[in-house]
């Protein structure tokens, strides 16, 4: 099989892993490749995504310990070097445990696991994953998860509004960030963000399962798109 | 030494609770009266060898800083027993 190779981490636990392997293979030019959290090398991979699930059954906090397998330290390295890395719901939790992406994912507000299609509004397209959307444009991912409420300290998130790196923000269908359009109580809507560079974005909600008008959307294709134009 | 470590770990105050707030409302339905601010925390007991106190409670500190807590949302206190105590 030929094509740009994007890995795939699995964590025993991780369960979206098959999800956004189809993701990556429905985009022409890319190769999904897995990697197992045990690994301690990426074997040549040019973009990484950290798959939705419950890594490590969530013990202690949703993606603590996945943050310190064998694997993080070059995903890290990985991210640091400028290599496109994308967190999807426990891969953001992942990934703002290992410090690569500010502030942390608290329980839902609302006291329930929510799993619904959700409006979302693209706030930044300077980054490899949302550089074919338009600015503000509306999108549609479901949410699922019980662990999505974005916090931060209010200088933080000043400073990721600040500079642009609040990517995706929960919206209604008008594209208003209303209370009732909050699925789990983010500060200020976040549903996802970017790091200094734009080069690691964490989301909560799911592209890879908005891949397909079948399913309701397709517009997470184009967050693959860009994964692998960066990648290539 | 030997020392058994006992390691408290609680949201920060102001931070939102959910576990919380549902045993709350569960205790009001049971008939609990009066009762107020509910907080869901977690109780990790290990024992842990080390040269002396100093030492091993600077060990401690680390745990807690690098994985016991993530001190963006969680404060922690812990408790170090010598064997015996």
């Amino acid at each position: 099989m030929s094509g740009v190779p994007i890995g795939i981490v699995r964590f025993p636990g991780t369960n979206c892993d098959q999800d956004v392997f189809d993701a990556v293979a429905a985009i022409d030019g890319a190769r999904p490749v897995w990697l197992w959290h045990k690994e301690t090398a990426l074997g040549g991979v040019r973009g990484i995504v950290l798959a939705g699930g419950f890594a490590y059954g969530d013990y202690l906090r949703a993606g603590a310990i996945a943050r310190f397998s064998p694997i993080m330290d070059r995903v890290i390295a990985f991210a640091r070097s400028g290599g496109p890395v994308l967190g999807i719901c426990n891969g953001f939790q992942i990934l703002t445990e290992a410090g690569l992406l500010p502030g942390a994912l608290m329980r839902n507000a609302g006291l329930s696991f929510v799993c619904r299609e959700q409006w979302l509004r693209v706030d930044s397209t300077d980054t490899p994953f949302t550089r074919h959307f338009r600015p503000r444009q509306l999108v549609r991912f479901p949410v699922a998860h019980g662990e999505g409420n974005y916090v931060a300290d209010d200088e933080t998130l000043d400073r990721l509004e600040g500079e642009g790196r609040v990517v995706f923000r929960y919206v209604d269908e008008a594209g208003e960030a209303t209370p009732l359009a909050n699925p789990n109580g983010s500060a200020r809507n976040i549903a996802g963000i970017a790091d200094e560079r734009g080069n690691v974005v964490g989301l909560m909600p799911h592209p890879d399962r908005a891949m397909s008008l079948l399913v309701g959307s397709q517009d997470g294709r184009e967050v693959f798109r860009g994964l692998l134009e960066a990648a290539a | 030494m030997t020392a058994r470590v006992e390691v408290f770990v609680q949201l920060k105050d102001g931070m939102l609770d959910p576990q919380g707030k549902t045993l709350e409302h569960a205790l009001e339905a049971l008939g609990y009266s009066g009762v107020e601010n509910v907080r869901v925390g977690k109780w990790i007991t290990f024992a842990v060898e080390g040269g002396c106190r100093e030492e091993i409670a600077g060990r401690v500190d680390e745990m807690c800083r690098r994985l016991l807590a993530n001190t963006v949302i969680e404060r922690f206190t812990y408790k170090l027993l010598e064997d015996g105590e």
